[in-house]
């Protein structure tokens, strides 16, 4: 246990010193929020509509673009190497260092949700619904995602190709998380059962990513 | 007193020991008299009592923009004349800046909530200081992101100066992206022209905020030129170290490299 | 205790490194892999420290801790560091003494030992490359392995630096630990020599 809390605590903490990029996230998401109202137009109403949708793309972007280097960073300093030697489990260890993330650039994300709601014109109960659903879903997105670094941990490319590989596996993410806040605003829907596949989402990805990670990582060594 | 004066942190350090006092009272003073007069300004006969977040949301507004040209001519400093300070004078001034420019944003959204009925319109003008303040932001992260600050102060005035060039051409886009979809905006200043009795506390808190950034710029650069100081102070300390412990044969250091 | 290795093979990127290696090594006792540029000599190292998959033979430890594996009864330091500039010197020890299960108090003595112990709270980035290759050392004698392989352990280490390790190998090895290490340059320590790569 000691070893995996320090792990979390170490790539918190690199998270949140100079250089890190835990705040970057929140500022991309920021930005690519307000940038949807260029597109779309000024309309208030348009824009509550479509609120939900906005921010959960915005999330699904701004969680997955940070996970790029998750693995990356301790492969080039070969941290990586002595983490798969070590006697705590290769998936436990994976599972930690996304844990990390989440808690670094996955939580302020949700933070952040209330004063972009405000920009989108949701009320209280919207915003608060599209909070909820991102708390429940975004462990989905950095544990799938997960498995895109360390793709690219073995590929030796990240940005862009991570990208193309893990979106679409974060589609039921995406469908469930908006249909949930969706229902609370405009229904007819009942908001308990997209949001009880959403939060199974999760426990599955909490499960399979590390799993898969560890699998993609051990055979990528070398 | 010149530039070239201030060129030598010591001096600047010790001449604005000096200074700062005597701005701080200043700020006080003037803030003191320009929030008095603002309390006892007249209502609007539209707005009401709501005016008055006025007296706040103009001079932060000036400032958010004041802030960024300061920065630009820091920045021609540091690429141009090679002044020793601009960049310490660049990094200082972006987080009170976002500071500033956050101040207009709220007291904007505070303001427009009477009238528009929501906390946030896309608002031509409140847009152009929301994409303003994402600028500042991302000025901040740049600075954030690289450990050696001269090696990001270059990276930062470049972007501060496309910033200055860029930021005429959005506020024109915004505007003409904002007619397109709503014809009038709602945010008017009671008319075309300010009553006197509106101008002149105005003018003062203005000058009040103004002067309250050079204390806080001056206080920033003084803990900015001190922090560097400590960082090579430690970078000293990690070499000497290595003289202490290495004996006096340090610096035959590395034998044959060889990749297996 | 002892670790040996027959009939290895190695293959990456689709080229044989090397086929039909065999080795030994007993505790107390200090292997030097010597051989050409692209020998197969890190190769080596990676394969005891189940970084590698060898593609034929086998790798056993005698005498080992039964309950391990043999990556997880060994140290490995390549080329690379491990070392986050953005902590400190004290916070990168800490974070391995935690994870591989070393003592904190440890740590201390250990950065005392390699001659870092006045620069402990300052980040990793300050450091040069040989500081950088003292505080790795350090982390080998904070968190207790019996095996260690040493991949170029010298290279960025000074004269002084040098006599330091050759000292803490001693040491390591009168304890019972044994040491592989993949050299170009002598150790400094008695050890006995393992070719590998055959003639250039």
């Amino acid at each position: 246990m000691t070893a995996l809390s320090a792990l979390i605590r170490r790539d918190i903490r690199i998270a949140l010193r100079v250089g890190g990029g835990a705040l970057i996230g929140v500022l991309f998401f920021l930005t690519v929020v307000v940038l949807m109202p260029f597109a779309i137009g000024p309309d208030l109403a348009l824009l509550s509509r479509l609120g939900p949708a906005i921010l959960w793309l915005g999330a699904l972007l701004a969680s997955l673009l940070t996970l790029d280097r998750l693995f990356m960073a301790d492969h080039e300093d070969g941290s990586l190497d002595l983490i798969t030697m070590s006697r705590t489990p290769l998936e436990l260890a994976c599972a930690a260092k996304a844990l990390a993330h989440w808690l670094a650039a996955g939580l302020p994300l949700i933070v952040a949700t209330p004063v972009l709601g405000l920009l989108l014109n949701l009320d209280m109960v919207a915003t608060a619904a599209v909070a909820l659903t991102l708390l429940a879903g975004t462990p989905a997105l950095t544990f799938t995602g997960m498995i895109g670094a360390a793709l690219a941990v073995t590929l030796h490319r990240g940005g862009l190709l991570m990208a193309v590989l893990v979106l679409p596996l974060s589609i039921p993410v995406l469908i469930f998380g908006v249909a949930a806040s969706q229902a609370v605003i405009v229904g007819p829907m009942t908001f308990g059962a997209p949001f009880s596949i959403l939060c199974a989402l999760s426990l599955v990805s909490l499960v399979v990513g590390p799993f898969a990670a560890a699998a993609s990582l051990r055979h990528g060594l070398d | 007193m010149t530039l070239i004066d201030l060129a030598n942190p010591t001096r600047f350090l010790a001449l604005t020991a000096r200074v700062l006092p005597w701005l701080a009272a200043a700020t006080v003073i003037l803030l003191a008299i320009g929030l008095y007069q603002s309390a006892y300004a007249p209502d609007d006969y539209q707005q009401g009592a709501t005016v008055k977040i006025m007296f706040i949301h103009v001079p932060n507004a000036w400032l958010s923009m004041f802030v960024w040209g300061v920065m630009s001519i820091a920045s021609l400093g540091t690429l141009v004349w090679r002044h020793p300070l601009a960049d310490v004078a660049a990094k200082a001034a972006a987080p009170i800046g976002a500071a500033f420019t956050f101040l207009a944003l709220l007291t904007g959204s505070l303001w427009g909530r009477p009238m528009w009925g929501t906390y946030w319109e896309w608002d031509a003008r409140l847009t152009s200081v929301l994409i303003l303040f994402l600028m500042y932001l991302g000025l901040m992260a740049l600075w954030r992101a690289v450990d050696d600050p001269s090696r990001a102060a270059r990276a930062a005035a470049v972007l501060t100066l496309v910033g200055a060039i860029n930021l005429p051409i959005i506020k024109f886009s915004v505007d003409w992206w904002n007619t397109l979809h709503q014809p009038a905006s709602v945010m008017r200043m009671g008319g075309s022209a300010l009553d006197k009795s509106f101008l002149i506390p105005l003018l003062v808190m203005a000058i009040a905020f103004t002067l309250l950034f050079v204390t806080l710029h001056l206080a920033a650069m003084r803990n900015e030129i001190l922090r560097r100081r400590v960082r090579s102070l430690q970078m000293m300390q990690a070499s000497r170290v290595a003289f202490s412990s290495a004996g006096s044969r340090e610096g035959s250091a590395s034998n044959e490299v060889g990749a297996a | 205790m002892r670790l040996a290795g027959h009939g290895l093979r190695c293959v990456r990127g689709g080229r044989e490194v090397f086929a039909g290696l065999d080795f030994a090594a007993v505790s107390g006792e200090a292997l030097a892999v010597m051989g050409r540029n692209g020998s197969g000599k890190t190769s080596l190292l990676r394969l005891i420290a189940g970084l590698l998959v060898p593609a034929g033979g086998t790798i056993a430890l005698d005498g080992g801790d039964g309950e391990l594996t043999l990556p997880e009864q060994c140290h490995y330091l390549g080329h690379r560091d491990a070392l986050k500039p953005a902590l400190s010197v004290a916070e990168n020890l800490a974070f391995w003494a935690d994870f591989l299960g070393g003592e904190r108090f440890e740590a201390i003595e250990s950065l005392a030992k390699v001659g870092l112990d006045h620069a402990t709270h300052l980040p990793a980035a300050f450091l040069s490359a040989g500081q950088r290759r003292r505080l790795s050392l350090a982390r080998l004698l904070t968190v207790r392995r019996p095996v260690w392989l040493l991949d170029e352990p010298t290279t960025a280490l000074d004269v002084a630096g040098q006599d330091m390790f050759a000292g803490l190998m001693r040491t390591h090895l009168a304890a019972g630990g044994m040491i592989i290490a993949a050299t170009h340059a002598p150790l400094g320590v008695d050890s006995r020599e393992l070719r590998i790569g055959g003639a250039a």
